[in-house]
């Protein structure tokens, strides 16, 4: 059915968008130095902004009494269509950089593409959220470049953190079946035209940053079909708790 | 913060343009690695609320201030001087920001 195929692709964008905001918000307060506390929470919430524009669209799609809260806090694990990348853990702060900076990449090109959608809706959020992640690309390979071409330690931690994170990139340019038939009908975005132009640039930021990228090798995936790590039943225990222990709380 | 960095990233000094045709405004410092991050920073820190269109970055160690045990000699002495004020001419309304 053609809405359930574009609600699913909405909310594919949305739960990205959300999962990686609720993340950087756990760096609210940690931060390590008191400037980089302000902008990893700026960008939480730019992309927790992104997030409520695509499930606003989501619940004006599906009808049926359906809102950007219920989407976001009464959904379960198995229904969030997020990529496992998003999910990972915070770890120290060259895996958060690094995270950030591959997800950002894909974004970008993404919502570049997205901006030709022939949803008129998708392309509008896309071409606004563009802006700032046109500004997250910036920020977060400013950081991958110091701390790779930094000291020993910052090398040393951003080498873990590709060896941590590598194998969930993969999934971000395998398309889900309700990417497939978005492609046909022409409103989601063609993952293999945007796959080149992501390892352009995470090669030439990793090479200015004197880091060396794996090889091909095996990628996770699932997330985008509801099959997630088990760290995303923790995130949702702590982002829905309130809602689902008071239904409707407001304040 | 979490853990406090061994050797204090230098101090800047930090400089808003609130909007085309005005100046620069002093609106705080900042910590940063280097003049590009203070940049950065800045943006981060201090243009959260749409509060402009251009940032000024100088370390502070550049900041020359003058002494305030100095300021009866420096500044006592315009007191007295009316006439040194251009309040005798009027202004056109065309010109704005004096």
């Amino acid at each position: 059915m053609h809405n359930k195929t574009l609600i699913d692709y909405t909310l594919h964008l949305a739960d990205n968008a959300l999962i990686i905001g609720h993340r950087n918000s756990e760096w609210c307060g940690h931060g390590p130095v008191l400037e980089q506390d302000i902008a990893i929470s700026n960008i939480a919430l730019d992309l927790i902004g992104q997030a409520r524009n695509f499930y606003q669209y989501a619940a004006t799609v599906s009808g049926n009494g359906a809102t950007e809260d219920t989407l976001a806090y009464l959904r379960d694990a198995i229904d969030f269509k997020n990529i496992l990348l998003v999910e990972l853990p915070n770890g120290d702060w060259a895996q958060t950089i690094l995270k950030q900076f591959f997800f950002s990449t894909y974004q970008y090109f993404l919502y570049q593409q997205l901006q030709n959608s022939k949803d008129a809706q998708l392309a509008a959020i896309a071409e606004k959220a563009l802006k700032e992640v046109t500004y997250h690309v910036r920020w977060s390979s400013e950081w991958v470049i110091r701390l790779g071409d930094g000291t020993l330690e910052s090398k040393n931690r951003m080498l873990r953190a590709i060896d941590e994170i590598w194998s969930y990139t993969g999934e971000m340019f395998l398309a889900a079946s309700y990417e497939l038939q978005g492609i046909r009908e022409e409103y989601a975005v063609d993952l293999s035209e945007i796959q080149k132009n992501w390892v352009q640039k995470i090669t030439s930021v990793c090479i200015e940053a004197t880091l060396p990228l794996p090889a091909d090798t095996w990628m996770q995936s699932g997330g985008k079909e509801g099959k997630h790590t088990e760290y995303l039943g923790f995130i949702l225990a702590d982002m829905q708790f309130l809602q689902r222990a008071y239904p409707d709380a407001d304040w | 913060m979490s853990s406090q960095p061994k050797q204090e990233w230098p101090l800047w000094e930090i400089f808003i343009r609130s909007k085309q045709g005005l100046d620069h405004k002093h609106v705080g410092s900042l910590h940063a690695a280097d003049a590009q991050m203070a940049i950065e920073n800045a943006r981060d820190v201090y243009t959260r609320r749409m509060e402009g269109i251009s940032i000024w970055a100088v370390e502070s160690k550049y900041i020359h201030a003058s002494n305030p045990s100095d300021a009866e000699s420096l500044y006592d002495p315009a007191n007295d001087k009316a006439y040194r004020h251009p309040t005798f001419y009027t202004l056109p309304d065309e010109v704005k920001h004096m």
